[in-house]
């Protein structure tokens, strides 16, 4: 018990929180997006490795920080283009497609990897993001440690959760992105392109996962290695339910996950004796019992995994 | 007079082999309103949704004030003012009146919806043209006439001149019905225009200045509705004279399927609340009533899906009130879904897939769980041949039916055993007159032979045809039965508007 | 563009349709190889010279299809139903668990062939609970089952992890955490002498048709085809849609784990955290390509077992990275998946 109470109370643990918490608010918000507009993007897990690698590689090879996200963002793009073509457009299975979006993104970042990265003994580093001492704010005792010591990543992931609540809840490009998930058919009898709607969320939504997975390699570490991800990107899709297709759930949601998850680190150093597996466990766990707890109350939206073709009711 | 506010030149549409428009022509004037008749299958949505951008005709074209519309843009349609009002509403459930009414109406990349202008214009509208709404409400909590309220709006809060209503009272009663068309002739007071798309032919009389009708995809005919007569344009609509079956009176026998304050709980929309009836044997109970007043819940016990909440149902005296359907099957329960896409017949199977499914396991039709291919299949022909199912062999993808086929199977498939009770759920929906002359056809010879009919139908003529008592379902509750001879046109309308309870003491 | 559904399903076109994928994906990788300085067509030849060079090839790379065959049917069989089995994976792993688990101790006086099927049976009962708890969970809850399964293959993985390194491991390996090795007389027989394919190459071509004369004929295979197609029709017509759904799980899941119990049985003797390059994923692949048609299964194991095995032998020979072998099977995997569309729909013009 006071061990709990212990790690509770270090500031260095809920600063661990945020920075745990980072790719899944980028990720859950991503994946938010598009399921707004009524796709569901399994794309996620591999759209997350892709963001990682062509992050990470563009800082490798000479490029600023900021141009890598946004190399990562634009390589989300793409597989979320590629994922609207399918689902959207063609209106296939967006189960499978989006599996499949996973197994060529995760694929594609090793062999391109492998292909332009000697890797020797240990894969090839760069310098990350570098926490950023708030003026003032840092110094206040505590909180400072705790929320104003962070790599400028998490910050742009707090003010992307704020505009993106806002743009769904306020402007009339979320209200359409809203009603391509509710009724497309409401979309296109009101003179607006459900198709294109839905593919501009898909990109939008993919663009903020890749940045979520560069997260991993540009700042929660230096290097890019596979499986990295390690299920984050499902997770991510868990927590849109459990977050009842909120942004703020949402971000209460990753928080509450990376919580959990920086408290189980802390206990392992604290129980050397108990398999460490069962700790790595828990989040998945976590997941599924979200899952199961929010099924019954959550508000689905209406047209969510339902291909929209002009004349098919 | 100025020229035509809107003018079809030469409209053709296909459809793999179907011709759902064929070289249509016509004009709106200002201030009319147009009646465009036809049954179903007529082509008069396709048309309609040709007009407003939905689909792209394969050939000719549409001009509002003169100026052609570019083809396959509802955008360019609603620039030009016209407004459509579809027959199964495109709504959300989850958003606000207000956010329905809205959409597309303001430039996307704006930073923040003009909401209170928006909010005082869609108030003002209600206010003159009699809309009553409230716009802070989530759709999915209005009434279905509240909600057509909602698609009227929608079309006049962007500033449409030019409405075209789809099957409009399809769901109303009839006072919200004769409302309606009050507030569209209210409404062509003000200059604007209105289509309006029915196969009803006391609405058209009674509410339109000019009717087009529509047959096989063609125009038939046009006629000034005041010289014209109802016979006449029945006749034009169908084209040929198609003689529904009637009725014979015949003594009816002891209660076959009895409910008492039989409840059912829904969790969206109406269910049951304390219904009680007897389906006699060789009778026909009609249950009539306005779309979503409780005919899902009530169809949905009787065949099965959902289960009873409280009551006593039950069949030859034994309890079905938590039946599943396949013991209602086994019961001898003859089942025709509402629904028949959905619920009927799975589309990709085969037909004699279809036909068998229900029984699928018994001893004729497998045997150690391995399926009898040629017993199902005979039994797929037979019952292709004795109920006329066109263009159809069992080896046919029941997809490609057409709807009245499919019906036809279904009703095959649920009379072929002789049931002693039969659930029929709005069993010509959407069908044609040949397919709905078979229909009654069938359902009265299975009276005949003494099975137990409960017939659900928003159709009010189809009803007091084929009933031999009817009650009005309304919010869940039944009226009192009354004898098919006593109801007349008024006295239903009152059932159907739950006006029973005052009138008559229960 | 518009579509317009066709009148009836291409036979033709549906036949046609994995080999215009599998083109398609060759073609598209071919670039990502001449990217990497290599020609393609050499890469390709070394492909191909690698899996069907030599008779020991051509064993190892039907040894390779022999899980890939299971996936290939656990996948097929659940997509059928709509059941989105995606947890092949963690399947995989229980299967070869609990056969490691068993296989070095329990069972050991009974008749070898007695003591292989009961051993088979029991870790396809265990691979079946597996995929059962999650869809019970969408059954009872709601719970999109595809998520679940999902997060199981991380837990199966762990717990795995957890087995190896703790109480099922091997004190000879020298440290490796890998499991206790079955007993010899368990181990399943040589298919061909002098390689290492084994007899559960014929067992997985027999479940293959099993479960096409289970689709195809019975009872069973009807219900759970107008369950998957159309569930709320199915319902109506009396299809007991739980119990219909669970034994498809039950199927499903059983499959899956065969393949990691007959792939310990086989090839490896013991169980490792890194015995599958993604076997129960591929399993997708595999049905998706075989239209999730039994017989096709089997081609396509064979095909992208031929696409892994000698994308190996072509990175030790030209140094383009092996990972062009999971190139190839995601990008036919989403080429399929638009040509199945186009065997039920035609572009209107």
């Amino acid at each position: 018990m006071s061990t709990t109470l212990d790690i509770l109370a270090s500031a260095s643990m809920w600063a661990a929180v945020l920075r745990i918490a980072t790719p899944l608010i980028f990720g859950v918000l991503g994946a938010l997006i598009c399921e707004r507009a009524g796709v569901l993007n399994l794309g996620i897990e591999g759209i997350m490795t892709m963001g990682a690698m062509s992050g990470w590689l563009t800082v490798y090879w000479g490029g600023p920080l900021w141009f890598g996200l946004l190399t990562a963002a634009l390589s989300g793009m793409a597989f979320g283009w590629l994922h609207a073509r399918l689902t959207v457009s063609l209106g296939l299975s967006q189960h499978v497609t989006g599996l499949g979006i996973t197994l060529l993104a995760a694929a594609l970042s090793y062999y391109l990897y492998r292909m332009w990265v000697q890797v020797g003994d240990l894969p090839p580093t760069i310098t990350p993001f570098q926490p950023i001492h708030v003026p003032v704010l840092s110094d206040i005792p505590f909180l400072g440690e705790a929320v104003f010591q962070q790599t400028a990543p998490t910050y742009l992931a707090l003010a992307c959760v704020a505009l993106t609540a806002w743009i769904l809840a306020r402007t009339p490009l979320g209200l359409a992105v809203r009603m391509a998930g509710e009724n497309p058919h409401a979309v296109d009898a009101q003179g607006l392109n459900p198709l294109a709607i839905r593919t501009g969320a898909v990109m939008a939504g993919s663009a903020l996962m890749a940045v979520g997975g560069a997260f991993l390699t540009m700042a929660a570490f230096n290097s890019f290695f596979p499986t990295m991800v390690q299920g984050r990107g499902w997770i991510c899709i868990a927590l849109v339910v459990f977050a009842s297709w909120q942004p703020g759930k949402a971000l209460i949601g990753a928080l509450l996950f990376a919580l959990f998850d920086a408290f189980q680190l802390r206990l392992q150093t604290a129980m050397p004796g108990t398999p460490y597996q069962l700790f790595l466990m828990a989040p998945y766990v976590l997941s599924i019992l979200a899952l199961v707890l929010v099924a019954r109350r959550a508000r689905v939206p209406e047209a969510l995994m339902q291909p929209y073709r002009r004349g098919e009711r | 007079m100025s020229g035509p506010v809107l003018e079809l030149n030469g409209i053709s549409k296909r459809f793999g082999t179907l011709r759902a428009n064929e070289d249509v022509s016509f004009t709106l004037h200002q201030g009319e309103v147009l009646a465009l008749l036809g049954e179903n299958g007529a082509g008069k949505t396709t048309l309609m949704n040709i007009i407003f951008g939905h689909y792209t005709a394969d050939s000719g074209e549409v001009r509002v004030h003169g100026h052609r519309l570019p083809p396959g843009q509802p955008r360019a349609a609603i620039a030009a003012g016209v407004g459509m009002v579809h027959q199964h509403f495109t709504l959300a459930g989850n958003l606000t009146v207000l956010e329905n009414i809205i959409i597309g109406s303001e430039p996307l990349l704006r930073p923040d919806s003009h909401r209170r202008a928006a909010e005082a214009k869609i108030r003002k509208l209600s206010d003159s043209f009699g809309l009553p709404v409230d716009p802070a409400a989530r759709v999915g909590d209005l009434s279905v006439g509240e909600r057509q309220r909602v698609e009227i709006l929608k079309a006049l809060y962007r500033d449409s001149r030019i409405l075209i209503l789809d099957e409009p009272t399809a769901v109303l009663a009839r006072p919200e019905a004769d409302r309606l068309f009050a507030t569209l002739k209210g409404m062509t007071a003000n200059g604007l225009s209105i289509i309006f798309i029915s196969h009803k032919l006391h609405e058209v009389m009674a509410a339109s200045n000019r009717v087009v009708v529509l047959r096989a995809g063609r125009v038939v005919a046009e006629r000034a509705t005041r010289e014209t007569t109802a016979p006449e344009l029945a006749e034009l609509m169908v084209g040929r004279s198609v003689k529904r079956p009637t009725r014979q009176q015949h003594a009816t026998g002891q209660p076959v399927v009895s409910a008492r304050d039989l409840s059912v709980t829904q969790a969206h929309g109406a269910g049951l609340d304390g219904v009680s009836f007897d389906v006699r044997e060789g009778e026909i109970l009609g249950i009539v009533g306005v779309s979503g007043n409780g005919q899902a819940a009530l169809g949905r016990v009787l065949s099965g899906v959902s289960q009873a909440s409280a009551g006593r149902l039950t069949l030859s005296g034994e309890d079905i009130s938590r039946a599943s359907p396949r013991s209602l099957i086994r019961r001898g329960v003859g089942r025709i879904p509402e629904d028949r896409h959905a619920e009927g017949v799975v589309g990709d199977l085969a037909v004699w897939e279809n036909a068998v499914l229900e029984r699928i396991d018994s001893p004729a039709y497998s045997r150690w769980g391995f399926i009898r291919r040629g017993a199902a299949s005979d039994f797929a022909a037979g019952l292709i041949s004795r109920f006329d199912i066109r263009g159809a062999t069992p080896a046919t993808r029941t997809r490609q039916l057409s709807g009245g086929n499919m019906q036809k199977l279904i009703l095959g498939r649920s009379l072929a055993n002789q049931p002693k009770f039969i659930l029929a759920n709005q069993p010509t929906r959407g069908l044609d007159e040949g397919a709905i002359a078979a229909v009654h056809a069938e359902l009265l010879a299975a009276r005949s032979a003494g099975a137990a009919i409960l017939l659900i139908s928003e159709d009010l003529d189809e009803a007091v045809a084929l009933s031999d008592r009817i009650q009005a379902i309304v919010k869940g509750r039944l009226s009192r039965p009354v004898a098919a001879g006593e109801a007349d046109a008024k006295m239903l309308g009152l059932m159907m508007a739950g006006i029973w309870e005052e009138s008559h003491a229960v | 563009m518009q579509f317009e559904r066709r009148a009836d399903v291409s036979i033709p076109l549906l036949v046609a349709a994995p080999f215009a994928a599998i083109a398609v994906a060759l073609l598209l990788c071919a670039g990502l190889i001449a990217a990497a300085g290599v020609n393609p067509l050499t890469a390709y030849g070394e492909m191909l010279k690698g899996a069907l060079g030599s008779r020991l090839a051509i064993t190892e790379t039907l040894t390779r299809a022999i899980p890939l065959i299971f996936t290939g049917l656990a996948a097929a069989v659940a997509f059928r139903a709509r059941v989105w089995n995606i947890g092949g994976e963690g399947q995989f792993y229980i299967g070869a668990l609990v056969t490691a688990g068993l296989g070095h101790s329990l069972f050991l006086g009974l008749p070898a062939p007695i003591a292989i099927a009961l051993i088979m049976a029991i870790s396809a009962i265990c691979g079946a609970l597996l995929l059962m708890a999650p869809l019970a969970l969408r059954l009872r809850f709601g719970v999109d089952e595809v998520v679940v399964t999902l997060l199981l293959n991380f837990i199966v993985l762990l717990f795995v992890g957890l087995m190896v390194e703790g109480p099922l491991k091997d004190p000879m390996a020298f440290g490796w955490p890998q499991s206790v090795p079955v007993d010899p007389s368990l181990r399943l027989e040589r298919l061909v002498p002098r390689s290492r394919l084994h007899i559960g190459f014929l067992v997985a071509v027999v479940a293959a048709l099993a479960v096409w004369i289970v689709q195809a004929r019975t009872v069973f295979g009807a219900e759970t085809r107008a369950a998957g197609l159309a569930p709320r029709a199915a319902a109506f017509a009396g299809v007991r849609m739980p119990r219909v759904l669970m034994a498809v799980a039950f199927l499903s899941g059983g499959l899956a784990a065969l393949a990691g119990s007959v792939e310990v049985l086989g090839p490896t003797g013991y169980v490792t955290t890194t015995m599958s390059p993604g076997f129960g994923y591929a399993g997708i692949v595999v049905a998706m390509l075989a239209a999730l048609h039994p017989a096709g299964v089997v081609a396509a194991a064979i095909f992208i077992a031929t696409i892994f095995v000698g994308a190996d032998a072509m990175s030790r020979a030209t140094g383009v990275p092996s990972f062009i072998a999971d190139v190839i099977m995601s990008v036919s995997l989403l080429a399929m998946l638009t040509a199945l569309l186009f065997t039920t729909y035609r572009i209107k013009r």
